[in-house]
């Protein structure tokens, strides 16, 4: 078992999480393709690690997911705010800082 | 074939078809549940690479934290308006072309690299050195973690504070 599967799954993931992030109209929605797109770097980063024998790709995916759990957990709350506000969070629909 | 190929081959096509449900699906609350899928069959991955404590923190942090965070923020969005959140794609050609060119440069890319065929033996305890690094060579960052972790739940804390 080589290193290029892992490396050509984690491409065809981070390739639907682009998809996602592109074409998504809800805030949330867009939100689940950037975690998909962060995962897709994990597992590049842990089969990099295993392959290379070296531990700094484990603690370079452990910050990642730290990072990205605060990430969402302040992404949603900004949300939410917005929800409150304009009562939409179609991402199309918030073009306050359009010129 | 291998008990790691024969895991890869089985996993894979499961992270691939959850992942695309996410991106997909009309439902957005289904949508969450097929991405907990996809970050458990993550961690089905990164067991196959022997990292076993990242398994363990995918699973809690990720399939625990984020899924319990999203459904918390979808129930609470539905509350406000009332309404099922169906949500659409726009813009699928455009955004599937973009995505298929990243793709394909990506794949080409790693064609031509020159990667090892085999692993080599995993180096003893994983999780001790993960450990061990952490609280030497990489301090610093480990630090600096705790410090955005503070300024984020600062702003969580503003965000939640009462309109005045």
């Amino acid at each position: 078992m080589g290193l290029q599967p892992y490396l050509i799954l984690a491409a065809c993931l981070f390739a639907i999480g682009l998809f996602g992030v592109l074409t998504r109209r809800n805030a949330i929605g867009i939100l689940l393709g950037i975690e998909l797109m962060l995962n897709a770097v994990n597992i590049n980063l842990v089969a990099f690690a295993r392959y290379a024998a070296d531990p700094a790709g484990l603690i370079f995916t452990l910050f990642t997911i730290s990072i990205t759990v605060a990430e969402v957990a302040l992404g949603l709350a900004i949300v939410i705010l917005i929800f409150r506000v304009r009562l939409t969070v179609e991402a199309d629909h918030l073009d306050l800082l359009k010129g | 074939m291998t008990l790691e190929a024969a895991g890869f081959w089985g996993l894979a096509p499961v992270l691939l078809a959850s992942s695309l449900a996410v991106v997909l699906s009309k439902n957005l609350f289904h949508s969450v549940l097929y991405l907990a899928l996809a970050l458990v069959a993550t961690a089905g991955v990164f067991l196959l690479l022997q990292a076993e404590f990242l398994a363990a923190v995918q699973v809690l942090l990720y399939a625990g934290g984020v899924i319990t965070i999203v459904v918390f923020a979808i129930v609470v969005t539905e509350r406000l308006v009332g309404e099922r959140l169906a949500q659409t794609n726009r813009g699928v050609i455009n955004g599937g072309l973009i995505s298929l060119a990243v793709l394909i440069w990506i794949v080409v890319f790693i064609a031509g690299a020159q990667l090892p065929r085999t692993a080599p033996p995993p180096p003893g305890d994983l999780t001790q050195a993960i450990g061990r690094d952490l609280l030497t060579r990489f301090v610093l960052p480990f630090e600096l973690l705790a410090v955005l972790f503070l300024a984020g739940l600062l702003g969580a804390l503003f965000f939640a504070r009462k309109e005045e």
